[in-house]
């Protein structure tokens, strides 16, 4: 059982996204969701991470580095929608925004 | 390698039962923490494959600075009434059958494939990288030479997200806003 390989690397990133997806897809809430998307962006970087040791290359681990620039622009994005939607709706649930108007 | 694979089940277990708590609380600050112990294992097990430089980067950036911007707009939500609300989407179980299904599927593939894509141990490092030691120099030495245009690429767009935000969140009344001039 013991020697890990990036298989068993790949399958706890599999893991890792699908709980990030059911958090997405069935919480209320924009923050959560939001925080969920952060796992899923862990996914990826657990997996590039994974395979940028494997084969040596340090490729992968400059990925991961956009990635998580990447993420941090989203997130400022994201919750700045999210300040001006509760200034404006007075709600953070996913599904009571359904209108594409004011 | 004894000591690396009891490492690695203890990040796994770290990350899987925090995400899984993450994704069900019911209070926004617990979540947010329980968010934090998952990164702290994504560090560890960036730390067990030889890569340093993004374990620190892991820990500064995500739980130093993301994390802390998601507890300032947690501060928004009025928690004593968002206690009081339902947590799920009313269609939520659908939603845990299709990705249960998916990782269902990933997994058959993944164990199928695995030993045709020679996913085994890690290849030694080759001879060229002996003059190079640590990992944060070979780190800057791929982020300044080959993926030079692409860095500046993401500094670029670092600074259209902060400008993005600040004008998205600028209060209703502030002068030359955009937002207040759309409503009303």
């Amino acid at each position: 059982m013991y020697p890990v390989t990036t298989a068993h690397y790949m399958l706890l990133s599999a893991i890792l996204l699908t709980i990030g997806a059911v958090g997405v897809l069935t919480r209320r809430n924009i923050l959560v969701v939001l925080m969920s998307i952060e796992l899923i962006l862990n996914a990826v970087n657990i997996n590039l991470v994974a395979f940028s040791h494997y084969l040596q290359d340090v490729s992968g681990q400059v990925f991961v580095i956009f990635v998580i620039t990447v993420a941090a622009a989203e997130t400022a994005v994201a919750l700045g929608i999210l300040i001006a939607l509760f200034r404006n709706k007075e709600t953070v649930h996913a599904d009571e925004v359904d209108i594409l108007r004011w | 390698m004894l000591l690396d694979s009891v490492l690695f089940y203890l990040f796994a277990i770290l990350i899987v039962g925090s995400s899984i708590l993450m994704i069900t609380r019911r209070n926004v600050v617990y979540a947010a923490v329980w968010l934090i112990n998952a990164l702290i294992g994504t560090a560890g097990l960036f730390l067990l494959q030889a890569a340093e430089f993004l374990a620190g980067v892991q820990v500064i950036v995500y739980i130093g600075g993301i994390t802390v911007l998601y507890l300032f707009v947690i501060m928004l939500v009025p928690l004593r009434e968002e206690m009081l609300q339902r947590r799920f989407a009313s269609q939520g179980w659908i939603a845990v059958i299709c990705s249960t299904l998916m990782l269902v599927l990933v997994s058959v593939f993944l164990f199928r494939g695995a030993d045709s894509f020679h996913l085994g141990q890690a290849a030694p490092p080759p001879a060229e990288l002996g003059q190079m030691t640590t990992n944060s120099e070979q780190v800057g030495q791929a982020l300044f030479s080959r993926y030079l245009l692409p860095f500046e690429m993401a500094s670029i767009l670092l600074l259209v997200a902060i400008i993005g935000a600040i004008v998205m969140s600028k209060a209703r009344g502030a002068p030359g806003s955009s937002i207040s001039s759309m409503d009303n």
